[in-house]
Formats: C-alpha cells, sequence, structure tokens
C-alpha cells in the first residue's frame, strides 16, 4: 500500500495521521534490523571459529544499531510535529491477489522511543553481558542470540503491519526461550523455557486471531488501513471488541499479565542479563507497545478498555503481594515487574488520557528495572550465584558501587520524589482517580495501595541485600567473598542508574514525551478529581508507610537466615508463596483436562481412527485374497468373462435402444 | 427370401465359434473357432454390403481375410514356439500367469 | 461349377430369387452342421477338414450375393492357403491330451452354453425384427463393368492407403514368423562324421534300423519283438553290454526293454516326434542301468531323449 498519501484520523480524531514516505536517512531505517540480524548470523552460523571475538560482534552490532537509531531521532526531531512518521516500504511479503502484505517499517514517535530503549538498554546489557559471561564457555551463542533477540524485538515494533509484528512477535518469543534455557542442563531452566513457550503460545493464539478478525473486516493488516476503518467507524462495536480483546489476551500473554503471569517468574532461571533486558526492560513490555499502537482500536470500545484496567488493577496487587514473600531476589523483581507492567496496563487501559503515561512509565521502568536487575546480577555474581536474600546482607561495604546504583534503582522504582518512578506512577494513579466515579477510586486506591506495597517489598529486598548483619561467612565451606564486579558490569549499572534518576523527570517535565507521542497516543482532557499536589502528598505517605514497615521488620528486628515454614507465617504469606496458587489454577483448569483429552484424543486414535484405517486394509486386503483366485491363469475362463461382457453390453444397447 | 436370413446364420455362426473357443482346448482347434468367428462377420459384411448397395462392406471384408491371414500366420507360430518349450498345444496348460 | 457359370450366376442375381432362396436353404444347414461338427468332433484334423466345408459353403453365400471376387479369394487364401497352414502345424504338433472333450475347468460348459445362447438369442431376434421387409438394394449399380473391376477401383483409388497397411501388416506379419520359428543352432554344424562319432560312443545301435514292418531285429530270447499293438512282449530286457541279464524288463511305454530302439529309431530321426516315441537314447544308458525303473524315470529320460532330439 502507499501509505505516503493515505492520512487517516488517529487517536481522538483531533489530529490527522500522516504517513510520510521514507526518503533520506529514513531509507536507511532497515539498518536498524539488519544489524543485529547479520550479527547474529555471523555468531551462529559461524560456530567455534568466532569463540574469541564474538563478543565484541555482538556488541558492536548493538552499538550500531543505537547510532542509527539516534540518527533517525534526531532527524525526526528535525521535521514538524505533523511529520514525524515514516513509512518505508521493503518488499512484498505474499503477494497473493486480494491478500497483499508489504513488509515495510514505520518510523514515528511511539516505534522511535521504542527503538532508543531496546538498542540503548540492549547496548549496554551487552557491555554488561561480556563481564557476567565471561567465565561461560558458550558466551558467543550468548550475544548471537541476544542480537537475534534485538533484531526480532525491533521487527516487532518497527513493523508498519500487524503482520510483521506478529513475525517479530513470535521471534521474541523464540529469542526469550533459548535465552531461558541457556544453561539448559539445568532441569529448572529447561522446563522455565518450556513453560514461558506454552504460555506464550495462549497469547499469540489471541495475537493471531486478532490479525484474522482484521483481515477478515478490514481486508488488510496494515496498521494505516486497519485504523483508518477502525476510527472511520466502519468495524461493528462487537467485531472491534472481540478484536480490542484478542489483541489483551496476546498482550496479556507477552507481558506476563494476569491470569498468564505465571511464566515470568519461572522465566528468570535465564542468565540474569536476560532478566534484564527480555523479562524486564523490553520484551515483556511488548504487550503495552501493541495497546498503544492499536489506540485507535481500543478508544472505539470502552468494553475492552474497562477489561484492560481491571487485569491492570489485578496484576498490580498480585505482583506486589507475592513479591512480598518470595526471598529469591531474582523473582522478587521479576514479580515487581509484572506489578510495574499492570501499572502500565492501567495506564493504557484509561484511554487517551494514560497510553502516553503507560509508555512513560515503561520507559522510566526500563532502566531502573534494567539498573536492578544488572545490580542483582551483580550481587548474585558476588555471592556466588547464590539468589537467597536470606544468605545476604550488609553488602553494601563491599560492593559500594552495585550498592548506590541498586539504591538510586530502588529509590526510583519507590517513587522517591525526583526520581523517574515518582513522576511516572504519580501519573498514572492521578489519571486512575481522575477516571471518576466509584470506578475511579477503586482504580486510584488499588493504584495507591500498590504503591504502598511497592515501597514495603523493595525495601524490605534492599534492606536484607545491602544492609543489616552479614548472614554469609567468609570462612569454611561455605565461604563467600563478594567483590566489586569488573568496569564492564558496573559500567551499564552507572549508566542505568544516571537513567533511573533523571528520565522521568525528563518525560514529564514540560509535558515533553506526552507532547511528542500526542500525534500516535492522542490527549485526554480529563477532569482532576484530587488536586496533583494533595495526590502526591498522599502517595508520598503511603510510600512511607511501606517503607517504614519494612525497615521496621528488616531493618531493625533481625532477619533470619532460615526461612521461616508454612506454618509459622499467615494464610496470605503462604498463599504468595506458592504464587497465589496461579500454578495449581492452571494445572488444574488447563493441564489436566489438557493431558485427559489428549489421552482420550490419542485413544481414540489408536482404537478409532487407526481402527478404521487399518480395518479397511485388512477388509480391502482379504477381500483381494478372495478376488486373487479368480485370476485362475487358464486363457478360456478369461474369454467366458468377456462374453459375459460382451451379452451385457449387447442386452444394455438393445434395452436402451429400444 | 429375406437377406436378414444371412445375418441370422452369421450370428449363429459366430456364436458357435465363440462357443467353440470356450470349450476347446487345443490351441489350434481355438485358432479354427476364430477364424469361424471372422467368417461369420465377413459374412455379415457382404451381407449388409448387398442391403446397402455400396461395395464398401466387401472391401471391408476383403481386409479382414488378410487381416485374418495374417493373425493366423503369427498365431500358429506362436503354438509352434510354445510348444516346442511345453510339448504341448493346450491352452490350459499355459496358465502359469496367475495369482 | 465353373468360373464363368458362376460369375453369370452372380451377375443375374439382383435381389432375392427363388435360385438364391434354395441354395440358401440347402446350405445353411449345412454351414451350422459343419461349424457345430467342427467344434464339438474331437480330432483335431477332422475339426479342420469339417472347417473346410463351412468356408466353401461362405464362399458360395458371397458368390450369391453378388460378391464373386470375395468367394473366389475365400476359396483360395482360406480354404486353400490357410486351411493347409493349419493342417501343417496339425501335423507337425501332432495328437495329444488337448484333443480330450473331457471339461477340466468348472462350470466352463455351463457358462458356455448358457452365454453362448443369450449371446446368439440377443443377435438373432433383434436382426429378425430389424430387417423384415425382405428388399435390398442390390449391387447391380456398383458393380457395374464387373465386380472384381469396381473392388478393384475402390481398392486402389479410396482405400489405397489402407491397402498399403495392410501389405505392411503382411510383411511384419511374415518377418514375425521367421523370429518365432527361428531356432538358434548351439554349437557348430553337425556333420555325418559327428554323428557317427556319437553313436559309437554312446554305444548304442549303429547299423541302419530296419525298414518298416519288421518287428524283430534279432533272432534272439532276449530281443522281444513288438507286439501288433505297438507295446513290447513281455520278456528279458537289458543290453548285452550294461544291463543285468535277468531283470524284469519295464512294460510300460518309454523305459521298456533296451533293445526296442526298432521302431524308436526312425522316430528320433524325424522331426518333432511324439515325445513317447523319441526316448531311445535315453533308454539305453538310464533304463539300462537301472532295471525296473519307475515311470515317473521313464517319464524324465523320454523328456531327455526328446531334449536331444531337439539339439540335432
Amino acid at each position: 500500500m502507499s501509505a505516503d498519501t493515505l492520512t487517516v484520523a488517529a487517536g481522538t480524531g483531533a489530529h490527522p495521521l500522516h504517513y510520510a514516505a521514507a526518503s533520506g536517512v529514513f531509507s536507511l531505517s532497515w539498518l536498524l534490523i539488519v544489524l543485529p540480524l547479520a550479527g547474529a548470523a555471523v555468531l551462529l552460523i559461524g560456530g567455534r571459529r568466532t569463540d574469541k571475538f564474538g563478543h565484541v560482534i555482538g556488541t558492536a552490532a548493538a552499538a550500531a544499531s543505537f547510532v542509527v537509531g539516534v540518527v533517525l531521532f534526531a532527524a525526526l526531531l528535525g521535521r514538524d510535529g505533523d511529520n514525524r512518521a515514516i513509512s518505508q516500504h521493503l518488499y512484498s511479503w505474499i503477494p497473493v491477489n486480494g491478500f497483499q502484505v508489504d513488509v515495510g517499517l514505520l518510523v514515528d514517535q511511539l516505534s522511535i522511543v521504542f527503538v532508543l530503549l531496546i538498542t540503548g538498554v540492549g547496548t549496554l546489557i551487552h557491555i554488561y553481558s561480556i563481564g557476567y559471561m565471561a567465565h561461560d564457555p558458550a558466551r558467543r551463542k550468548f550475544f548471537g542470540y541476544m542480537n537475534l533477540f534485538l533484531a526480532s524485538m525491533l521487527l516487532l515494533v518497527l513493523g508498519n503491519n500487524f503482520l510483521s509484528l506478529y513475525a517479530g512477535w513470535e521471534l521474541v518469543g523464540l529469542s526469550s526461550y533459548l535465552l531461558i534455557k541457556f544453561w539448559e542442563d539445568r532441569p529448572a531452566a529447561a522446563t522455565a523455557a518450556n513453560k514461558a513457550f506454552y504460555m506464550n503460545r495462549v497469547g499469540d493464539v489471541g495475537l493471531a486471531l486478532a490479525i484474522m478478525f482484521m483481515f477478515a473486516t478490514v481486508g488488510s493488516t496494515g496498521f494505516a488501513d486497519v485504523f483508518g476503518a477502525a476510527a472511520g467507524g466502519v468495524i461493528g462495536y462487537g467485531t472491534i471488541t472481540a478484536i480490542a480483546l484478542l489483541l489483551l489476551l496476546g498482550a496479556c500473554g507477552k507481558s506476563g499479565q494476569f491470569p498468564l503471569q505465571a511464566w515470568l517468574p519461572d522465566a528468570m532461571e535465564g542468565p540474569t542479563p536476560i532478566s534484564a533486558l527480555i523479562h524486564a526492560a523490553t520484551m515483556v513490555t511488548a504487550g503495552v507497545y501493541l495497546i498503544v499502537r492499536s489506540a485507535p482500536i481500543f478508544n472505539e470500545t470502552q468494553a475492552a478498555r474497562t477489561v484492560v484496567v481491571i487485569i491492570g488493577a489485578i496484576t498490580i496487587l498480585l505482583g506486589c503481594v507475592i513479591g512480598c514473600a518470595y526471598d529469591d531476589i531474582k523473582k522478587v523483581l521479576a514479580y515487581s515487574t509484572v506489578s510495574q507492567i499492570g501499572y502500565m496496563f492501567l495506564a493504557v487501559g484509561l484511554g487517551p488520557a494514560g497510553y502516553a503515561l503507560g509508555i512513560m512509565h515503561l520507559l522510566a521502568h526500563g532502566f531502573f528495572k534494567a539498573g536492578l536487575f544488572l545490580g542483582a546480577g551483580s550481587v548474585i555474581h558476588a555471592m556466588d550465584d547464590d539468589q537467597d536474600m536470606r544468605h545476604y546482607g550488609g553488602l553494601w561495604r563491599y560492593m559500594p558501587v552495585t550498592w548506590a546504583t541498586f539504591g538510586l534503582g530502588y529509590l526510583a522504582i519507590i517513587g522517591f520524589p525526583g526520581l523517574s518512578g515518582f513522576f511516572t506512577k504519580d501519573r498514572i494513579i492521578e489519571t486512575a482517580f481522575d477516571k471518576g466515579g466509584t470506578s475511579g477510586y477503586l482504580l486510584g486506591s488499588i493504584a495507591l495501595l500498590g504503591a504502598g506495597i511497592t515501597a514495603f517489598y523493595m525495601t524490605r529486598l534492599f534492606l536484607m541485600t545491602f544492609h543489616g548483619t552479614k548472614r554469609w561467612s567468609s570462612e569454611g565451606a561455605e565461604a563467600h567473598h563478594p567483590h566489586e564486579a569488573p568496569v564492564s558490569m558496573t559500567g551499564p549499572m552507572i549508566v542505568l542508574a544516571f537513567g533511573s534518576v533523571f528520565a522521568g523527570g525528563l518525560f514529564v517535565l514540560g509535558h515533553s514525551l506526552q507532547d511528542w507521542l500526542e500525534p500516535v497516543a492522542g490527549e485526554g482532557e480529563g477532569v482532576h478529581t484530587f488536586s496533583p499536589l494533595v495526590l502526591t502528598l498522599l502517595t508520598l505517605v503511603v510510600t512511607i508507610g511501606g517503607f517504614g514497615a519494612a525497615y521496621l521488620r528488616y531493618q531493625l528486628r533481625p532477619v533470619a537466615v532460615q526461612a521461616p515454614t508454612d506454618s509459622e507465617v499467615t494464610l496470605v504469606t503462604v498463599a504468595a508463596r506458592h504464587d497465589l496458587f496461579a500454578n495449581t489454577f492452571n494445572e488444574t483448569v488447563a493441564m489436566r483436562p489438557g493431558q485427559f483429552l489428549t489421552r482420550f484424543l490419542v485413544w481414540l486414535d489408536l482404537v478409532g481412527v487407526d481402527g478404521l484405517v487399518r480395518g479397511s486394509a485388512a477388509g480391502i486386503g482379504g477381500l483381494s485374497g478372495r478376488m486373487r483366485r479368480l485370476q485362475t491363469g487358464f486363457v478360456r475362463s478369461y474369454a467366458l468373462s468377456m462374453l459375459g461382457g460382451a451379452v451385457l453390453v449387447v442386452g444394455a444397447l438393445l434395452l436402451v435402444r429400444g | 427370401m429375406n437377406p436378414a436370413n444371412y445375418l441370422i446364420l452369421a450370428a449363429l455362426l459366430f456364436t458357435i465359434g465363440t462357443v467353440g473357443v470356450l470349450v476347446r482346448r487345443n490351441a489350434i482347434v481355438v485358432f479354427m473357432s476364430i477364424e469361424l468367428m471372422l467368417n461369420a462377420s465377413n459374412l455379415t459384411l457382404v451381407t449388409f454390403s448387398r442391403i446397402h448397395g455400396t461395395l464398401d462392406g466387401q472391401i471391408m471384408a476383403f481386409f479382414v481375410m488378410v487381416v485374418a491371414a495374417a493373425e493366423v500366420v503369427i498365431g500358429l507360430a506362436i503354438i509352434l514356439s510354445i510348444f516346442r518349450t511345453r510339448r504341448s498345444a493346450s491352452v490350459d496348460d499355459v496358465n502359469l500367469l496367475k495369482y | 461349377m465353373t468360373h464363368e457359370t458362376l460369375l453369370t450366376a452372380a451377375g443375374a442375381i439382383t435381389s432375392t430369387s427363388t435360385g438364391e432362396a434354395v441354395t440358401f436353404w440347402i446350405l445353411a444347414p449345412v454351414a451350422v452342421l459343419t461349424a457345430l461338427g467342427m467344434v464339438l468332433v474331437r480330432s483335431a484334423v477332422h475339426s479342420a477338414l469339417l472347417l473346410v466345408a463351412n468356408l466353401f459353403c461362405v464362399a458360395v453365400f458371397y458368390m450369391i450375393q453378388q460378391a464373386p471376387f470375395l468367394g473366389f479369394v475365400q476359396i483360395i487364401v482360406y480354404a486353400g492357403a490357410i486351411m493347409v497352414l493349419f493342417l501343417f502345424v496339425l501335423m507337425l504338433v501332432g495328437v495329444d491330451s488337448s484333443d480330450s472333450l473331457v471339461e477340466t475347468i468348472r462350470g466352463q460348459r455351463l457358462g458356455a452354453a448358457i452365454f453362448g445362447l443369450g449371446f446368439a438369442g440377443l443377435l438373432v431376434f433383434p436382426i429378425g425384427s430389424a430387417i423384415n421387409d425382405g428388399s435390398a438394394k442390390g449391387l447391380d449399380t456398383a458393380n457395374t463393368g464387373g465386380n472384381v473391376q469396381a473392388i478393384g477401383r475402390l481398392l486402389f483409388s479410396q482405400y489405397v492407403f489402407v491397402f498399403e497397411a495392410i501389405s505392411a501388416l503382411l510383411v511384419v506379419a511374415a518377418i514375425g514368423t521367421m523370429v518365432l520359428g527361428h531356432r538358434e543352432r548351439e554349437g557348430g554344424r553337425i556333420t555325418q562324421r559327428d554323428w557317427m562319432q556319437r553313436r559309437f560312443a554312446e554305444g548304442a545301435q549303429v547299423t541302419p534300423l530296419p525298414g518298416p514292418g519288421v518287428f524283430a531285429q534279432h533272432d534272439s530270447a532276449n530281443t522281444l519283438g513288438l507286439l501288433p499293438g505297438g507295446g513290447h512282449a513281455s520278456g528279458i530286457g537289458g543290453t548285452p553290454a550294461a544291463g543285468p541279464p535277468g531283470g524284469p524288463a519295464g512294460s510300460g511305454p518309454a523305459g521298456g526293454g533296451p533293445v526296442d530302439g526298432g521302431p524308436d529309431r526312425p522316430g528320433e530321426t524325424g522331426p518333432g516326434a511324439p515325445p513317447a516315441a523319441s526316448g531311445g537314447d535315453g533308454d539305453d544308458t538310464d533304463g539300462g542301468s537301472r532295471p525296473g525303473s519307475d515311470p515317473a524315470d521313464a517319464n524324465d529320460s523320454a523328456l531327455a531323449g526328446a531334449g536331444k532330439g531337439e539339439d540335432r
């Protein structure tokens, strides 16, 4: 399709969406994807020959892609606001008559911020991985997979139609699977990878069905066509709600939202840089990207937006509550991710008022959560791969850089005034209250409560890790010798810490990001339920409450090295320790019936289908064995049959002729 | 006399030839039965030629005769060569091609 | 009947005349009877002769239907050439069990009868009902200037390509027959000298065989004469050279006494002799060394002898 002349009304309909044709530097946007893809190809096809310098190639590819992203961003800044969506047609993918799918790239305000996040954080984590994976014999393969992931993720956010997005969607799923089971000799990692893959499939089916629905109703999968049809009211309300809900199912699967959240904590079995890049900063936020990208669809259906909001609210609380119960540092961070993405869902579910806020929180979260994970990785590295926080304590003295960067990320996530989380999370809470009515109060309260619980469990995590008494020994068989990480690891952590500190302010102050995203996401003007100042104070109070509770519990009182058994804690804690029985639920509702169905189908296949096939084969075989006897070899018998045939033919002729 | 009598006679001769093929075992007699059938059809052709007043039927009969001659020559050669190897001229003895 | 009279008779017949009707009603039963006889008689030679009679009848039918050319061709080609070929092959193949009229395939006769009657019924009754006005256009116009000339004109004008194809077919048939009938000789040519050497090496009879009608070659007690029916008189067998005297002589047709080669010898020299009569060579070695050999052995040796006969 020629998107250059196509103008669609997007968002609130206030501003027309104009896709300009790619020219100049924008015709090089394909380099964004091709560079990491080439890196992956070299590393994965080159094999062991590239072992020595593979990490350099991988990092260089990521960095080059980042540079291209920055150049494009600068070029976009140079254009005026309505002319910043640039679509580039690459080639025709499926040129079937009546079903045209062209592969093209869409560089606009939304995709470019994702490009910067993906390539920027990605490059930092590549650098970090050089140190983190230094002793791993398969480091080259690791970098190859990471480059593959970058290419896939960029394809996901850059595609100008849903089919390209879907291809990227599946490819990031594949990369995620490959990286979770990177240490595939660990049964837990292999199981976690399979779990992630299966649960993502559930979501992917939703996305695939949504795309099919779009094609059936609109006749195209291109963004311009679909959004134009959605905004133009061509699609009926039922259909568009179904499409939106199916898109939401896909988003839930990829982003680890309720009810498909169970795979994300297990995915922490993968190497920590992967947890930081894929399962905190980028891939798991693809669901948010999908919803914001499909804003014209969600704008048309209040019902689907309500479901998004409900899922976001449930997930916030679920992630927070479970996050309080775990002792595994990465699991706590994982549930924190689940909960923070819940905030993003809550924001984007609020409609035009919240799209930009969701993206804003996403970007800020990308910085501080990546920083937190890298810090956690540094700690785990220092503690010889021990992930239990109860075995830490007092580490700040041994790893000051990690302590400082991790601390900044921690302050950012709980919303310390002036840091990223403070700006972005507060705005989400505020907008939730602004929704108005009972639902507005309910959502706002949940978001507020979530902020308090977040402060509690993050403080718990921070205190148990870096402060308090030393719960490890430097002597004996279980000796640990914590040390600061090498520069290749601390460098990215420092950069991300800066991001954690300043990103939020940069986005919020002067409405910079909201204005930037406004052509894509639209802008909602709401009536303030509370004045922003009141809400900020309220949030601060709740956060301080959570902090204080954690400080009392984990700083002033000693932390047991051995976790209390289930019988010693409350029922809520027991439930939280078991992921609020999400896995049990999944097993009972999905797995057992599925297994039963499979067994039944196998039985049906063996007895029914195979029986039919074998029975007919045996029947024909037996019949043939008997019919064979007709072949006596006597020519005269055959001649008799021929005469019989002749008699029949003559008789038939006479009958027909009358 | 009705010329159709020739046709009826030819039909009878043809049927007799057919039955001969079916009941005789001596390959040579079977061949002779086939010749009888060919003659019956020739008689039909000639009769129709006369009924329709054109000579085409006779020409056909002539061609049938030539083909029959060729067929007999080849057929008898085959019978002879089978007889040479199997010492038998019975069509029932040549029954290897069976189940 | 001479040619002239036949031709004039044929020319005179236009449609169905009384003469034709008489001829038909005389010859039609003859034709049917000879055809039936051909199928039913046991001897293949008799079959052939009955078929010749049938072919003559059909030739007459051709002639009285204004097709004198075909009639003569029928007599010359069929009754003359083809039937002679048949008889020749019959003589070559000889008479064997396939001439027996005992049916060996179950249900074959019943099926043949049912289908044959059904076929005949289906053919005859519609014809009777379809053509009942008894009129025929006749060939007077078409045969202007003579039947042979008219056929010749057609054959070399309208049907010339078919004619050429048919002549090609005849050539192919001739070549095919030669290919089928050809036998490759194994080894070099066998001279009379070779024959004699082999005969001496085998220890068989060296002297010429007695003429027909001589039943005993030797006036000796251990040489038995042929019985009038063709069998051997029972007695003591065994060759003077190899066989143990006093062994019971086989009374089978082939594995009998050693010196019964008398009547066999002509059979051996004759081409394509029946197997039962050509076992002379085998008998002298096998039958002689194993007196009282069972019939199967005798058969084997007979076949072996036949095989040797082939080789010559």
